[in-house]
């Protein structure tokens, strides 16, 4: 086992150490590309962390995302760099406990129609500062930072979220959460402390897509809060993380790749009909693809006559 | 403040009527429908078009586009929704993948909305007069609409607890499984609930597109309204709707005229919040588990 594990590793950061050439080859296009393939990966990977195992429904990507980029916008000139976000992960891990407090407490359903309203809340929020306390809407972004830049910070973030979801899924949380997902009763009745599970792994999760946000707030010269807190990220990261299958770690990867391109291809040709595509590829999934491509493998493999897997169809 | 007050309760009554819908989709058809104010507004879009295009009272247009919502929310749940119905093992599998599934409508029918209209906001004048009342002057259309909401809340109250079938539809809703044991249709009844469901909230967006201005992209904010109003009310309660309802509208008020109209949001969500944490059920609702 152990081996294998090395081997894994091996092999990962080769591949990390490939992927951190692609700023070299100098093409403008392509590492634009590859910056948006890797924000809505870490999203949507930092999506199903939580979503995944606990199987609440999270529509607030934006609202963390938001909170970082704006985060930028606001500090990007006071502060030095590692402390803009340091202090944005710090924002979103305490607007994540909040909610999280408040909600996760409750049904799940609650949760669900509170992380609804969360990004139009928090935007509100924001105007309403900016248009009597600081009396600006809309704020410039000037800091050091190039695309390639953007694509580095963004490819460690990658792999530390990986290594942070393996370390979750083998530690005592990761199992708490496993059980939680499968029947929150019997979680409680053996004991776990399911408020404190539920609460600390999505404050994890929120704070990776504060951090995103933050690293790709340089994108934009011009932030104002319409742009920050958009709440079409909200939806495509749901549906990566769906159409890969948020019950395994690697599985949104499988989401985000295919469909962050096909989007490319879909803004460009049809910005019109473009949500109406988004929508409509997402009921397919919904009633397809259950449990995503990643649950797609599992069957495949099982039916091959491989050892049936041990968890129970959804 | 006796105005405010006012403005309270007109837009309470109005938060009220538009939650109604919802109570009824989620409480008894169990279908946690994010696209519920893509319907509204697309009601609303309907009245302005027949207004505008072809000089058809909104109060007419009623009439016109009620029961071709509740034809067209029947066949969404048959053709949508029932297959969700039959694959969830349980209650909450369903709720997930509901939420799931009318969260993608929402942006098909957004999408649709801003396709055919554009992204401008659109409003027509109807009885846009003022008229006394209490003392205070009011739109003549703020008033009919309250006064057409205060009639559609109590023929559906009256439905609901003096009709045969109104006793049937609150059966489901408080055990679908037992409900089957006295010879109730569920699916029929749940499909039956939901498009009554569609046809009130399409009854409230023309209603409210007399007095609102609204564009292609406010769906979201009538959907979270009513969920509010629906979660803190209790779930498929009528009575817990109305007073929810009027808390949130009162409060809005409020806020607005003595605060700062910005943060009607905020105050929104801390109430929501206020309400769970000291009664988890809802204002009305009976603890489930």
């Amino acid at each position: 086992m152990s081996t294998r594990i090395a081997g894994f590793g091996a092999t990962a950061l080769a591949a990390l150490a490939l992927l951190a050439l692609v700023p070299r080859l100098g093409n403008a296009y392509y590492l634009a590309l590859a910056i948006s393939l890797l924000q809505y990966t870490v999203l949507a990977t930092a999506w199903g962390m939580f979503s995944g195992p606990t199987r609440y429904v999270s529509l607030a990507t934006t609202a963390f995302f938001g909170v970082g980029a704006y985060t930028v916008a606001v500090l990007g000139e006071i502060l030095p760099w590692p402390l803009v976000l340091l202090t944005a992960a710090a924002l979103g891990a305490i607007v994540a406990g909040i909610v999280g407090l408040s909600t996760l407490r409750l049904s799940g359903v609650y949760f669900v129609i509170f992380t609804f309203g969360l990004t139009e809340l928090i935007r509100q929020l924001v105007v309403w500062f900016e248009v009597n306390k600081s009396r600006v809407l809309g704020r410039y972004v000037f800091v050091n930072i190039t695309q390639a830049d953007i694509y580095w910070q963004l490819l460690a973030l990658t792999a530390a979220v990986f290594l942070l979801g393996w370390l979750i899924a083998r530690s005592r949380l990761g199992f708490a959460l496993r059980v939680i997902g499968e029947d929150e009763t019997v979680a409680k009745h053996c004991g776990i402390n399911t408020t404190f599970a539920k609460v600390a792994l999505f404050t994890i999760s929120a704070t990776v897509m504060t951090l995103v946000g933050a690293i790709m707030a340089p994108r934009w010269t011009y932030i104002e809060p319409s742009i920050a807190f958009n709440s079409m990220i909200s939806f495509q990261v749901l549906i990566m993380a769906l159409l890969g299958g948020a019950h395994r770690l690697w599985g949104p990867v499988l989401g985000a790749v295919p469909l962050t391109l096909l989007f490319e291809l879909l803004s460009a040709r049809f910005p019109n009909t473009f949500t109406i595509i988004l929508g409509c590829i997402f009921l397919l999934i919904v009633y397809m693809l259950p449990r995503g491509v990643a649950g797609l493998f599992e069957k495949l493999s099982t039916t091959a006559g491989g050892k049936p897997t041990q968890r129970v169809a959804a | 403040m006796t105005n405010a007050i006012l403005t309270g309760l007109m837009l309470g009554g109005m938060y009220a009527l538009i939650a109604m819908g919802l109570t009824l989709q989620y409480g008894v058809a169990r279908i946690m429908n994010l696209s519920y104010g893509e319907f509204l507004i697309a009601a609303a879009f309907a009245s302005h078009w027949l207004f505008t295009g072809w000089a058809i009272s909104p109060f007419v247009g009623l009439a016109l586009v009620v029961p071709l919502a509740f034809v067209l929310n029947f066949a969404i749940y048959k053709l949508l929704l029932t297959p969700l119905v039959r694959r969830a093992p349980n209650r909450d599998a369903l709720e997930v993948d509901s939420i799931l599934a009318t969260f993608g409508l929402t942006f098909v029918i957004q999408g649709s909305m801003l396709a055919l209209f554009g992204g401008a906001y659109y409003s027509y004048s109807f009885l846009a007069f003022p008229v006394q009342f209490l003392g205070e002057t009011v739109a003549a259309n703020r008033l009919a609409a309250l006064g057409i909401t205060i009639l559609l809340g109590l023929a559906l109250y009256a439905a609901l607890t003096r009709t045969r079938a109104g006793t049937a539809v609150r059966a489901v809703a408080v055990d679908p499984f037992a409900a089957q044991l006295v010879a109730i249709n569920v699916p029929q009844a749940s499909a039956l609930t939901f498009a009554l469901g569609g046809a009130l909230v399409a009854a409230a967006g023309v209603l409210v597109s007399t007095f609102l201005t609204f564009s292609a992209s406010s769906g979201v904010v009538f959907t979270m309204k009513a969920l509010i109003v629906v979660v803190m009310g209790g779930v498929g309660n009528m009575l817990g709707c109305l007073v929810a309802g009027l808390a949130l509208g009162l409060s809005e008020a409020l806020v607005a005229s003595y605060v700062d109209p910005g943060l009607t949001l905020a105050v929104n969500f801390a109430l929501f919040l206020a309400v769970l944490l000291v009664k988890p059920a809802g204002l009305f609702g009976r603890a489930t588990r």
